[in-house]
């Protein structure tokens, strides 16, 4: 995905230097994101590429360059260039990390590009003029509210959380907030980070060392592929099920064929980029206002509405 | 006892063998009753199988690795090669099956890739090494990029996953198991003891020590330098794509996420083991011994809560250098307790 994003930006700087004279009427959006490391980042990518290829097709005057990055240093060079190479109108950007990226999204503001900030928040809100984001607090209240109408006091849970990260704090500390009072005990967490080989291991831990687990909530759905292999190697997949997270196309499917060690999924879509470029994009298409701050909602998917989330083309 | 300690570099050459030797394995038993004191799960036979199977592919990567550091060489390419065969192989047996539809063939056409890849791939780190005379920190660093890349590309960003038909019929290489020893842990048993034989009882192996302890004198007695540093480039290569053989049916997917830092740790296994890093001296038990540490270690913080989980990575830190002190240190210690 980054070698095809390359020869994009190759393609797109030669047509800019072929067609500069003519084309100054064109608005430039440039989208900065990270590279597709992992399932999460690789459907982001691929989402963007979508959003790009349509509103480039809908929008003539509208041209749009994505950046991916591989950590926040090259994040804020990637930043720099878009405004003094391709002298960008406007950024889409989804930040590495929150604190190392204020001050080169601020430089950017500076240069008089209009800001959209997706997915993970600078710590000075007022540089952005659009916020996009899933909701970590609400993805973390709806996966506690559906292992609680499924188990009863006294029933045991563990927990597979991320990389230790803002992100994965807020989901935390919801979902423990949620679970609170309701007589179930979390018997542990370890980190998995975000990696299904972590996953399967830490399960195949959690396993030999409980005898009596009830549920897993695996907040990522890369995690969860591996708890359920570890579940099934232990053969003890009568006794428990899986939450996961994100709404990645393998689970989806698992969830409409009505899979009961995966029985549901809560939705934190990569697919968020896309509505970022939309909106910034119809900063300048729009007649009506655009900025102000949009968060998204993490529902609940399960067997019934989980048509309206497949995306069997995603790589994700 | 103290004047000889004192007398230089070269002690004894019986005793800095055996401490070496006994460094790790002293280490890996205070793990495991560390291990125990934690939590006696530890010692239960699915954990000890559980560490076993894991500690396989690092294992055996690692004793292709003791091979190149011992020749004065070094592999960083190894975990993005074992992702990026990892891949290619998911995605020629999901052909396979497209094209024949899923039989025991498919999977064999997918370990035969995977072998020729592994070889290939070592073969261009040695050739590269040896022939263009580059030196291979870079070769390796640019190669783990390529493969990385390569991989990414080939998934889309996504994940490559394996075909329902084939992942049937693949499954049980990771999951089944003979005499109660998982299959997985058989090749590395394997793949170890053809290893120690290679090393210790072969002209290879000692040619691979004379070239990492003093590569111009290695030339002039007439060894094949270039041919036998190569030979051990392509030997890593073929550990990593028997790793990846047997690691590809655990979750049937490979993604840029796959064998990230297993270079590293891979090394870490073969200096742990008493291996040299600067080359010349080679240990393959000592290799086995460094992987079984390194898998302890992330399973016994998994089995424990005492330990808060943001400090994991310092406690791994904490136990990589002190087992290396073990077989160093242990030296001067030793003697001096031997002379009380």
């Amino acid at each position: 995905m980054s070698l095809k994003a390359i020869a994009l930006g190759l393609l797109a700087t030669s047509a800019l230097v072929g067609g500069a004279v003519a084309q100054d009427e064109k608005i430039k959006i440039g989208v900065s994101i990270p590279a597709a490391t992992h399932g999460f980042m690789g459907g982001l990518n691929w989402h963007a590429a979508e959003a790009e290829k349509r509103l480039e097709a809908a929008h003539p005057n509208i041209d749009l360059v994505i950046v991916t990055a591989d950590g926040p240093e090259d994040q804020a060079s990637d930043l720099e260039d878009l405004v003094s190479v391709q002298q960008i109108d406007a950024l889409v950007v989804l930040p590495f990390e929150s604190e190392p990226l204020t001050e080169p999204v601020r430089a950017v503001k500076d240069a008089g590009a209009f800001i959209t900030v997706v997915d993970r928040g600078l710590t000075d809100p007022t540089i952005q003029d659009i916020y996009v984001s899933g909701n970590n607090t609400e993805m973390g209240v709806n996966s506690a509210e559906y292992i609680k109408s499924r188990l009863n006091e006294g029933d045991n849970i563990v927990i597979l959380r991320g990389i230790p990260t803002v992100l994965d704090t807020e989901r935390f500390d919801a979902f423990m907030g949620a679970m609170e009072g309701s007589g179930i005990n979390v018997l542990d967490d370890e980190f998995a980070n975000w990696n299904r080989d972590d996953g399967f291991e830490v399960m195949q831990d959690f396993l030999s060392r409980f005898p009596d687990i009830d549920a897993v909530w695996a907040q990522d759905d890369d995690i969860t592929l591996g708890v359920v292999e570890a579940i099934k190697q232990a053969g003890r997949e009568s006794e428990m099920f899986v939450v996961g997270g994100a709404g990645m196309k393998e689970i989806i499917k698992g969830v409409m064929d009505g899979d009961a060690l995966v029985p549901v999924d809560v939705l934190y879509s990569p697919a968020q980029i896309a509505t970022a470029m939309d909106v910034t994009v119809a900063h300048y298409t729009s007649n009506g206002p655009v900025t102000g701050t949009y968060i998204l909602g993490a529902p609940l998917i399960t067997q019934e509405n989980a048509e309206e989330f497949y995306f069997p083309d995603s790589p994700f | 006892m103290s004047v000889s300690a004192h007398e230089g570099a070269k002690p004894a050459r019986g005793l800095r063998i055996d401490f070496k030797t006994l460094g790790p394995l002293l280490a890996l038993i205070l793990l495991v009753i560390l291990g125990y004191l934690l939590n006696p799960l530890f010692l239960g036979e699915g954990n000890i199988t559980n560490i076993l199977t894991r500690s396989a592919f690092i294992g055996i990567i690692a004793v292709g690795a003791t091979f190149v550091i011992t020749a004065g060489g070094i592999d960083l390419s190894v975990g993005s090669m074992a992702a990026f065969i990892a891949g290619v192989m998911i995605i020629v047996m999901n052909w396979a099956v497209g094209a024949m539809g899923a039989s025991l063939w498919t999977v064999l056409f997918g370990i035969g890739c995977s072998l020729i890849l592994g070889v290939g791939a070592g073969f261009i780190n040695g050739f590269l090494t040896t022939k263009a005379k580059i030196e291979a920190f870079i070769v390796t660093l640019g190669t783990m990029g390529i493969y990385r890349s390569l991989v990414t590309y080939f998934a889309d960003g996504g994940t490559l996953s394996l075909a329902t038909g084939a992942r049937d019929i693949y499954r049980p290489v990771y999951y089944d198991s003979f005499l109660r020893i998982p299959y997985p842990v058989w090749v590395f048993i394997l793949v170890a003891i053809v290893g120690w034989v290679l090393m210790n009882r072969t002209a290879f192996g000692r040619y691979c020590m004379a070239i990492g302890s003093n590569e111009h004198v290695a030339r002039y007695s007439a060894i094949k330098v270039d041919r036998v540093k190569t030979a051990t480039y392509i030997l890593q290569g073929l550990c990593v794509s028997l790793a990846t053989i047997i690691y590809v049916p655990r979750l049937g997917s490979a993604s840029a996420a796959t064998g990230v830092l297993w270079e590293l740790e891979a090394i870490a296994a073969v200096i742990i083991g008493g291996t040299m890093l600067k080359g010349g001296f080679g240990r393959v038990g000592g290799t086995v011994i460094g992987a079984l540490i390194l898998t302890a270690i992330g399973n016994i913080l998994n089995l424990t809560e005492i330990i808060s989980n943001y400090l994991n990575g310092a406690v791994q830190g904490v136990i990589i250098v002190a087992a290396v002190y073990l077989q160093r240190g242990s030296l001067r210690t030793g003697r001096k307790k031997a002379a009380e």
